[in-house]
């Protein structure tokens, strides 16, 4: 297992940066050209729901990025450290501006239309978005 | 890469040029620019979207209050879009139905509902 490893500051102007490292290590670690736009798309979303949830509940603290390769599969995680309503908290715990919360619900969304293999964890100290891409070997181990 | 705007006006349309990336960062300069298209009395938008690269939902939300602004004054917003990539993401969250959607400037210019 290979790993690259991404922190930044909860602003929206870094989240291009993430999109770029992102898509360049995934295309290195043999992910599909084909998925490659898809998969920046889908970090981007990740990593804009976390810039949110930081400056929302006032976070200093950055935003992890993890790349992970490993055989025959590539993952990106992305975790916050935004306190969310575990499940069991009641309802309404956390009362924000609505326009927030759908804001948050389309990001969810698109990931969830682009990536078939998505696991959302949340909980009292963070949240965490893991994605996962099969990858192809390089041509090269083919011949 | 940066957001470019430019904007013109065809007929009783106007057409807003978009060109680079929509994202989280620069969203909020489009959402200024149709807020202030429609303040001034600019009711009927075409926003041309054939120089974006990229797309993602904080820009859909922005295209979405856009439209709820010109609607609360009769008027439309129409998309020029062909890109496959960015086409995609207006399926996967449905709205395709929401947004007429045209290949061309002219198009959706001459379009009536």
């Amino acid at each position: 297992m290979a790993i690259v490893e991404l922190r930044f500051s909860a602003l929206p102007e870094h989240v291009r940066t993430a999109r770029l490292v992102a898509a360049a290590v995934a295309r290195r670690a043999g992910v599909d050209e084909a998925v490659l736009d898809e998969l920046r798309l889908a970090v981007g979303e990740a990593c804009s729901r976390a810039v949110g949830l930081h400056q929302s509940s006032g976070i200093s603290a950055p935003v992890k990025v993890a790349l992970i390769e490993e055989e025959k599969q590539f993952s990106i995680e992305v975790g916050d450290e935004a306190p969310h309503a575990a499940p069991g908290d009641t309802p309404g715990a956390t009362q924000d501006g609505e326009a927030e919360v759908e804001e948050d619900e389309m990001g969810l969304a698109v990931i969830s239309g682009l990536v078939d293999d998505v696991q959302v964890t949340t909980g009292h100290d963070g949240g965490r978005i893991r994605m996962t891409w099969p990858t192809t070997p390089p041509a090269t181990a083919l011949v | 890469m940066d957001l470019s705007l430019s904007t013109r006006t065809v007929g009783d349309r106007t057409v807003v040029e978009v060109g680079g990336e929509i994202d989280v960062y620069t969203a909020p300069k489009l959402r200024e620019q149709l807020v202030e298209l429609v303040n001034d009395g600019n009711f009927h938008l075409v926003v041309d979207m054939e120089g974006v690269d990229f797309l993602d939902s904080t820009g859909l939300g922005v295209l979405v209050g856009g439209l709820k602004r010109v609607r609360a004054h009769e008027g439309s917003l129409r998309l020029v879009c062909n890109q496959e990539r960015i086409l995609k993401i207006f399926r996967i969250t449905g709205l395709t139905k929401v947004f007429p959607i045209h290949t061309s400037v002219e198009e959706a210019v001459a379009a009536t509902d």
